[in-house]
């Protein structure tokens, strides 16, 4: 039998019923008296500036209350307080198709929409950037004046161990390019805010964003409102996966529309603006380069990534170091260098996607893991298991490792499905793959500077026996205030049903720094768990008394507080609440939780890549190929993820096959792509997301490594599970048709080409990918030297050499 | 969400009264069945129509065996594909409609609908903001170019309806009402090879049921290329039927969609006299291939559609071997 009453039970989610019956109140639904409703005017241009923008005629338009445009909110915002590049509307310039310009309040969804007719804007068209290449190389054109160079964002540079030496003991290397499509989160829930000002000068606003806590300071700074006059509140998301964690134009504008109006406005984007929101997974060419010893033990890697950005920062920054920082947590590297640069281009931004800028050089380097097994004829599960970094140790580039579970995940996806008797055996057209893989339970870092806990809870408890959570975290279906409800249930000995969360809320919750790199059930679960420890230790004082039992031979479970060695002798809950409340008073308790010292390096950029714990995983893809049309069918899908401990095991598998699943649909189906400056696909019909006949057959094997980091031994399942299917499909592929795939999405037609039948007269490839920076006819390696030389002239400058 | 544009919506008793409507507000009304096709595009103000002539009491939803089978323009897809002597006698319909969008689009989209089904485009198939930026096309603004094909003469949309190939494979003849009296015509010549006028039905036209010959001795099947199990119009429709007399095919029909702005009837007679063989097949496979004119203007890609229409053709009447 277990230790625990609720923590690894197989029970129901708090909020489930709610989500199921369409009851869960979401922005949407949100109806208040005298409520206007907003709609946003956006740019029909890629890059222009805007030289006249009139809204006379709109706003005598019958039903129009009012209008706003960038001259009201010219402050500078984003998510990133040190590269707060974007305003709320644009101000002077556009930089994408569909970015807002004006926003408009009506009496009703039909006048607003007829009004935004009638706003006159001229635009003087600029030339726009679409590609990583274009960025790198025109100096002419610039996105923001404020790019140093060309039209790059951020370029970092890391060098671990000594390079030269591994590249020179390695018996083989691998040198090669990949690319990984851009794709977006496309959550059910289109975005939704409703702001009311009222008459006490307070304004509230209600939003399916991620992160309530970030989007209180940029109410403040571009409303200039005071915080203190300022209440978020995080409203259940339907879906989020990154695209809701940046603070947006629609948030402001009906914030300010709500402040002209003194009347409560709601803007809610239709599927198309979803689309151009998007802040999803950044398109990114990657060059990787392995070293290898003849047994295949890794001597060196070398990775260059650029990320194409889109038209501001969003994440950026943490994107761009993402891309190179988690590479060293699977595998033993003792020499790394990393590369990374990140370019404006004129689309809309992208940002952090479920995953946040591991999941494309992960996929590169899974491919080329798996090559490198074959030409050392290695098997690919024996071969990774083999060059596992350890448990508790520090990575070549000082990130501090505890529990590591991925040989544990490579073993189990091996034996659940059957490997050793399908690898090599299938006959063509049929093909198994593996991939491992990595991801943080937590940002190490908050986004702003502070030495303030990342997470605090407070809990308190009713005569009744009822326990409030709160806490500031946003639910966004992935299950957050039932892990915070099991946490407190098992701690305090109640039932989940026992417990009420009050979430997302920044005048009811502590701060909790939001429901981003999948940092809840780590940071959130631990300060639950401390304000409830907190709590405890006065219901069992009391206890101690009344059964005349010392206090450390007590235990809470079932509504009861009994003798661990008698467990018949016990006081029921409520009794003990209320014996607590009469000794110590009102029964509250503080929680709060910050990541330990010295899980990362000290380096500059050494922010992006700690954690608490890593979270392990293993996929093993399992494929058919129509020879004839191309056609890639995933057959099934077998992730085995190291969760630490699952709180609540359905909830982890639920995250572990929805991830799988959202894999599957960016290897094979999804792409955010362009056509001139316009987005091709902007719609649910024409953006392929996987249906349920689509989806393969998922599989979720639970490992426990118990880290005694995480809430009762808990790490991430949120986002790492995605991350090792896409590369397990690419690998699939290899096996059953010989073919690897260097770029994402593997379409039919890429199939056919690879196969020498895209047309009669092709000849068969052994490969589909880039070969550098370009499209080949360009010298591959001369807008990465230019911006090397330029870059090595900019740190001399610094350090004085020059 | 986007909404609709404000309009006018009347339900006419009669097909009289229909067709009267119809012609008195020639340019500012259109005729409606299941909606699944119009009321999207108001939507996007792809067509706005002041007047919206429900069709649901004015056509017949029955389906009915006689001399072949006749089907009730306002027969739901969901009915025509559940149809058990659809199933078991016109099996390339029973394919096609079952094939069409999702279950909830089949459960209120029409046969008659579905036919007159507007041609698609990926230029065209978007909302106003987005055809505010691009400049319009030649489907909508009659001085703008084609956005495919700035050079073409004329509108390269895509005829995207699953039953209409099924449906000519099958020898449907359609009844049609209008201003004019009722006239019955071969479905096959319903559809002109132009994306903006791309039905041969006069104005004020309206499909009032659909006839298909007795069945005695056919097998047909429907294969439809997309890119995902559910949702999709085609990219690539494929139907084949075949009259087997005793070994031997007697009679056989081979027609395509979603290959051009029309849904075509392709030379199938190389099949006759034989069983079925692959040499067989594969000259019609490569009439198929030929006929084939895809442009860039849909999911997928060119080569990857015309290649799986061939594909598809070998499919469809190698499946058909069987049931002889």
């Amino acid at each position: 039998m277990s230790e625990y009453s609720i923590v690894g039970r197989r029970l129901p989610k708090v909020n489930a019923w709610a989500h199921l019956t369409g009851a869960a109140r979401y922005a949407d639904d949100i109806d208040l008296p005298r409520m206007l409703h907003g709609r946003l005017l956006r740019s029909t241009r890629p890059h222009a500036r805007i030289e006249r923008l009139d809204v006379t005629r709109a706003l005598a338009h019958p039903g129009v209350v009012a209008i706003v445009t960038g001259a009201d909110m010219p402050e500078k915002m984003g998510i990133m307080p040190s590269t707060q590049d974007e305003t709320a509307l644009a101000v002077g310039k556009v930089r994408y198709v569909g970015e807002p310009v004006a926003a408009v309040a009506a009496l009703d969804e039909d006048a607003a929409y007829e009004a935004l007719a009638l706003i006159d804007v001229e635009y003087e068209d600029l030339e726009p950037i679409f590609t990583i290449e274009a960025a790198l190389e025109r100096e002419d054109v610039k996105i923001h004046d404020e790019a140093r160079r060309a039209n790059v964002f951020k370029e970092v540079h890391l060098s671990f161990g000594d390079l030269d030496a591994g590249f020179a003991a390695a018996d083989h290397v691998r040198d090669e390019w990949f690319f990984f499509e851009g794709t977006t989160h496309a959550p059910i829930e289109s975005h939704a805010a409703v702001a009311s000002y009222g008459a006490d000068g307070k304004l509230t606003l209600w939003s399916s964003t991620q992160v309530p806590h970030y989007l209180h300071r940029e109410l403040e700074k571009v409303l200039g409102l005071p915080r203190s006059r300022i209440r978020v509140i995080a409203t259940p998301n339907g879906g989020a996966f990154g695209g809701k964690s940046d603070p947006f134009g629609h948030e402001f504008s009906a914030a300010l529309l709500s402040m002209r109006t003194r009347r409560p406005v709601k803007i809610t984007l239709d599927r198309e603006e979803v689309f151009y929101a998007h802040r999803g997974r950044h398109p990114v060419k990657m060059r990787v380069k392995t070293g290898v010893k003849r047994d295949g033990e890794i001597t060196a890697v070398e990775l260059n990534s650029y990320l194409d950005g889109g038209a501001y920062a969003s994440y950026g920054i943490a994107t761009t170091y993402y891309t190179g920082a988690l590479l060293t947590v699977t595998y033993r590297i003792p020499a790394y260098k990393f590369d990374g640069v990140r370019v404006y281009t004129n689309k809309p931004p992208c940002g952090p996607k479920r995953g946040h800028g591991t999941t494309q050089p992960r996929y590169a380097f899974e491919c080329q893991l798996d090559k490198i097994a074959a030409d050392l004829g290695l098997d690919p599960i024996a071969y990774r298991q083999r060059i596992l970094q350890p448990p508790n140790s520090r990575t070549v580039n000082d990130l501090r490792i505890t529990t590591m579970g991925l040989g544990e995940c490579l073993g189990a996806v091996r034996t659940a499905t059957g490997w050793d008797r399908k690898r090599g055996e299938l006959p063509r057209g049929k093909g198994i793959g593996v991939a491992g893989s990595a991801y943080i339970s937590g940002a190490g870092l908050p986004i702003y500077w502070n030495d303030m806990p990342h997470s605090g809870a407070e809990i308190r408890i009713d005569r009744g026996g009822g326990v409030t959570v709160m806490c500031g975290t946003s639910e966004i279906g992935q299950g957050s205030d039932n892990v915070l409800a099991a946490i407190a249930a098992e701690t305090l000995g109640v039932y989940p049903e026992d417990v009420h969360v009050v979430s997302g809320d920044t005048s009811l919750a502590p701060v909790d720094l939001g429901s981003y790199s999948s940092r809840v059930t780590m940071m959130a679960g631990n300060a639950t768990k401390s304000a409830a420890t907190a709590l405890r230790e006065k219901l069992f004082a009391v206890a101690s008394e009344k059964l005349g039992v010392p206090a450390e031979r007590l235990a809470a479970a079932y509504r009861r507080i009994y003798d661990l060695g008698a467990p018949e002798r016990y006081v029921g809950f409520v009794e003990a609440a209320n014996l607590a409340e009469a000794r110590y008073g009102t029964l509250v308790g503080a929680g709060s939780y910050k990541p330990p010292a010295g899980i990362g390096g000290s380096y500059k950029g050494a922010g992006v890549g700690p954690t608490p714990a890593y979270s392990y995983q293993a996929a093993v893809a399992e494929v058919s190929v129509d020879l004839e049309t191309g056609q890639l069918t995933v057959e099934r899908i077998t992730t085995a993820h190291d969760c630490g401990r699952a709180l609540n095991p359905v909830n982890v598998e639920g995250q572990v096959e929805g991830s799988a699943y959202m894999g599957y649909g960016e290897a094979v189906l999804e792409e955010q792509v362009f056509r001139g400056g316009l987005h091709k696909k902007p719609s649910l019909l024409d953006y392929k997301l996987p249906t349920s006949l689509d989806t393969p057959a998922l599989q979720a094997v639970l490992v426990e490594t118990v880290d005694s980091e995480g809430p009762y031994g808990a790490k991430e399942a949120g986002e790492g599970p995605l991350n090792p299917v896409i590369p397990a499909i690419a690998n699939a592929v290899y096996d059953a048709i010989g073919v690897r795939f260097d770029e994402t999405p593997i379409t039919a037609e890429k199939i056919l080409d690879a196969l020498g039948k895209r047309d009669n007269r092709a000849a068969p490839k052994d490969r589909i990918g880039p070969d550098g920076l370009g499209d080949g006819r360009r010298d591959p390696g001369r807008a990465l030297r230019r911006l090397g030389a330029s870059t090595e002239a900019r740190e001399r400058k610094r350090a004085g050499t020059t | 969400m986007l909404r609709l544009p404000r309009f006018r919506y009347v339900a006419p008793g009669s097909l009289d009264e229909a067709i009267r409507l119809r012609a008195e507000h020639p340019d500012t009304s259109m005729y409606v069945a299941g909606g699944t096709d119009l009321y999207p595009k108001m939507k996007r103000r792809q067509l706005q129509p002041e007047l919206v002539i429900g069709l649901g009491r004015a056509t017949s939803a029955a389906i009915a065996n006689g001399q072949g089978l006749r089907l009730g323009a306002g027969a739901t897809l969901t009915a025509i594909s559940e149809h058990p002597t659809v199933r078991e006698r016109y099996g390339a319909l029973a394919d096609a409609a079952g094939l069409v969008s999702t279950p909830q689009l089949r459960n209120m989209g029409t046969i008659g609908g579905n036919v007159c089904l507007d041609t698609r485009c990926n230029w065209y198939d978007q909302s106003l903001f987005w055809r505010t930026a691009e400049g319009y096309c030649m489907k909508t603004h009659g001085d703008v170019v084609c956005r495919v094909a700035p050079s073409s003469p004329r509108c390269l949309a895509v005829a995207s309806a699953d039953t209409v190939p099924a449906l000519i494979a099958l020898g449907a003849v359609v009844r049609l009402a209008g201003p004019g009296g009722e006239r019955e015509v071969s479905l096959a010549d319903c559809y002109r090879e132009d994306g903006i006028r791309y039905l041969t039905l006069a104005p004020g036209e309206v499909v009032v049921e659909i006839a298909l010959p007795p069945a005695d001795g056919w097998h047909s099947t429907y294969l439809k290329l997309r890119d995902r199990g559910s949702f999709d119009f085609p990219i690539a429709g494929v139907a084949a039927a075949v009259r087997w007399d005793g070994r031997a095919v007697a009679e056989a029909r081979v027609a395509i969609t979603a290959l051009g702005s029309r849904p075509l009837a392709v030379d199938a007679g190389a099949l006759v006299g034989t069983r079925l063989d692959d040499d067989a097949i594969a000259t019609v496979a490569d009439a198929v291939h030929r006929a084939a004119r895809p442009m860039d203007n849909t999911s997928g890609t060119i080569s990857q559609r015309k290649r799986t229409a061939r594909v598809f053709a070998e499919r469809a009447l190698r499946s058909l071997r069987a049931r002889g």
